[in-house]
């Protein structure tokens, strides 16, 4: 232990610089706290974790369709607490070769004589093949406005990646809708 | 004495202030070590009137004393008040006390901000406490406040719940710093770091996992505050955000307090072991080595708490065996009291029965802990009455022990007086067999099946429980007996040596009994003897 030690007696100790440097560790992880928030989810992108699929898909090179395989894809809806509207895939499942672009539609309707903006939250399962799982077009890419009564077909277009692993042969998307008619303003002006 | 009084009478400076504000104004460690103390024994025995709402109602199945709503109530703050108002403010309390007097320093480094970080505590803790009284009731989403729980479905006073919070973490913050300026700078010359008493030691570490993590809890609170009042959505998934990552951010900050809970209660039992067993401490160096690998580990293992939000495989892999290394360092230090106990001359003052109460329950504590830390065995743990069991181990017979042994230990330092031997004994035994009765079945209630957080059970549950509860009271009301004991030894009693204890080491026993208000105005020449 090198540290040379100070007498405490012989004249006062300056705390200063040992106080602003620990005030700086203290700014510096509640920063962190917050920068744990892009982190995370720059982490769940790049790896996939957490079944988050990717935004809008856009084709690096042309997708060569598989024929010598097939992948169940299962659809399932759910609405979050307090979100009255009806939402169902009209098929609950496809069987695709990868590569091969499809199309599946959901019905939502609004059944509560109010108008509601809705948001629809995706996940994967299992997780490791939701980087594999691409969406070209999606209604979870936008938000929904229905007024009393109004229904609305929406479509997903999507592909699976030839490269996804050979132990996979059934995907479950599942989306979630959300009520975020309260937050809708705020979300916009963003 | 009453010539020594005299002597002082009209110097202000050598003695503390008359009445009120003598507490108010105090800038002096020990008073504000007594202030930070007797704050947490009154935050301890509200914590536990909850605990005993909560044993009450699960004395039998079915619904009897309370509402559902109010028992969720009742458990959450029981978790807030007994971790951030009970064990972490003793032990900011033994740290005022002890910390100058075991350094050689005249007093904390930075007084002033000393009596800022306590007084703001009876303010913080008010406004949590007053949220039972507020229209929708007290946060009841658990100590864990889990989004979207705490944020979409709260009650409104969690918005007093999360200043609160604010509160404890300013206060906290400002308590390490202090502390750890005053290790860092006012040590005695030539009291290098190693031989610092280990007390020392784990309080300088855990200061600095105070000022890593305590920020990261005030940053999660604000995203739930911004989340509530300004419609960000940090953790609304309708909004872009995940619920997932506050549990990331959130066990980020809550497995280094956990450490933070009980660094400093190795630290206290590190003390008192080697001075009961007339034996110096073994392997000083390897329990230096070792807390720090603990403060360090803390940091890298928070996942396990969340197995079963959905890991992949090679995240579960990782946390599992990360957590399973925290073991390692542990068992060096419950090695090493062993070794020191090992052939000494050991006597069993009250003290010492709590420090190996302590090495025993806080082991069998560690091990269903590294049950916990199995993923596919925690999948069937997880949320069930065997991780209460887990954590009340590590908890009560671990942190809470120590604290009762530190304050028997060095009581007789700060009132002159020594407490009654056979009564401490007797809140010795009486709250080791609570602990064990209260807890122990547990274990099998929560092996069986049984949710943590519910204010009804299956009917198989219920013999267990029962003697659960039986045992709860008998540990709650053997700590009125506590209480008695130290107004009694602040009262009067055998007077002290100044060594006190025949094997104690240590400058704190090289100055009189009680201690004077103010020590080591000179710093200590003879630091041979600095470390136990």
């Amino acid at each position: 232990m090198a540290e040379p030690i100070r007498d405490p007696t012989s004249r006062p100790v300056s705390h200063r610089g040992t106080i602003f440097r620990l005030i700086g560790v203290t700014v510096g992880m509640f920063a962190f706290g917050f920068l744990l928030v892009p982190l995370y989810d720059i982490i769940c992108d790049v790896t996939g974790l957490n079944g988050k699929t990717g935004g809008p898909y856009a084709a690096t090179g042309e997708l060569v369709e598989d024929l010598d395989r097939e992948v169940t894809v299962q659809f399932i809806t759910n609405n979050n607490a307090g979100m009255p509207w009806e939402f169902r895939p009209m098929v609950r499942s496809v069987t695709v070769n990868p590569g091969k672009m499809t199309t599946a539609e959901f019905y939502v309707r609004n059944p509560v004589d109010r108008t509601i903006v809705a948001q629809a939250v995706p996940s994967v399962t299992p997780f490791h093949a939701a980087e594999y799982f691409h969406k070209t077009e999606c209604f979870c890419f936008e938000q929904q406005q229905l007024v009393e009564g109004q229904d609305l077909m929406m479509p997903l277009r999507f592909v699976v990646d030839p490269a996804i692993p050979k132990n996979v042969t059934t995907l479950t998307l599942s989306y979630t809708l959300f009520d975020i008619t309260r937050d809708a303003g705020s979300l916009a002006a963003n | 004495m009453s010539a020594v009084i005299e002597e002082h009478h009209d110097d202000h400076h050598h003695g503390p202030d008359k009445g009120i504000m003598r507490w108010v104004l105090t800038t002096n460690h020990k008073d504000i070590g007594t202030l930070y103390l007797w704050f947490s024994f009154i935050m301890f025995l509200t914590g536990g009137v909850m605990a005993l709402v909560i044993r009450a109602e699960l004395f039998q199945p079915g619904l009897q004393l309370v509402q559902p709503e109010f028992f969720n109530q009742m458990t959450t703050m029981h978790g807030l008040i007994m971790v951030f108002g009970a064990v972490m403010p003793a032990f900011v309390g033994l740290a005022n006390w002890l910390v100058p007097m075991m350094i050689g320093a005249p007093d904390m480094a930075l007084p002033r901000m000393n009596n800022f970080s306590f007084w703001i505590l009876p303010f913080a803790f008010a406004m949590l406490l007053s949220s039972l009284l507020m229209e929708g009731g007290a946060p009841n989403f658990g100590w864990t406040f889990y989004a979207p729980l705490s944020t979409d479905y709260g009650p409104p006073s969690t918005t007093f719940f999360i200043f609160g919070v604010h509160l404890m973490g300013i206060s906290s913050i400002m308590g390490s710093i202090n502390v750890i300026v005053t290790i860092l700078n006012l040590r005695a010359p030539g009291m290098t770091l190693m031989k610092m008493p280990l007390f020392v030691w784990t309080w300088l570490i855990t200061a600095y996992l105070l000022i890593a993590v305590m920020p990261v809890l005030a940053g999660v609170v604000t995203m739930m505050l911004m989340d509530i009042h300004f419609n960000t959505a940090f953790f609304n998934a309708g909004g872009g955000g995940d619920p997932v990552l506050f549990q990331h951010v959130f066990w980020f900050f809550g497995h280094p307090e956990v450490y933070i809970m009980i660094l400093p209660a190795f630290g206290v039992v590190s003390a008192i072991i080697p001075t009961f067993a007339r034996k110096r401490l073994f392997g000083y160096d390897s329990m230096v080595y070792a807390t720090a690998s603990i403060a360090f580990l803390s940091f890298i293992v928070w996942a396990h708490h969340m197995f079963t939000v959905g890991i992949p495989i090679a995240g579960e892999l990782y946390f599992m065996y990360a957590t399973m290394l925290i073991a390692v360092p542990t068992g060096v230090k419950v090695f090493n009291w062993v070794a020191t106990m090992w052939q000494g001359s050991m006597t069993f003052e009250t003290p010492m029965l709590f420090s190996i109460a302590f090495v025993i329950l806080f082991t069998i504590g560690g091990f269903s802990g590294l049950m916990l830390a199995i993923v596919p065995a925690d999948f069937q743990y997880h949320d069930t009455y065997f991780v209460v069991a887990h954590f009340h181990y590590v908890l009560v017979p671990g942190s809470v022990f120590s604290i009762m042994a530190a304050v028997y230990y060095w009581l007789p330092k700060w009132t002159g007086n020594m407490y009654n031997e056979t009564l401490g004994k007797t809140h010795f035994w009486l709250s080791f067999i609570g602990v064990n009765i209260t807890f122990f079945p547990q274990h099998f209630t929560g092996l069986a099946g049984m949710p943590r957080r519910i204010p009804d059970y299956a009917l198989q549950f219920a013999d267990y429980n029962m003697i659960s509860s039986c045992g709860a009271f008998l540990f709650g009301f053997s700590q009125l007996l506590f209480l008695f004991i130290v107004i009694r030894t602040i009262k009067g009693g055998k007077k002290a040596t100044d060594q006190v204890w025949e094997g104690a080491h240590g400058l704190e026993w090289t100055i009189p009994s009680p201690a004077p208000y103010h020590t080591f105005s000179t710093p200590p020449k003879d630091l041979s003897e600095a470390h136990g």
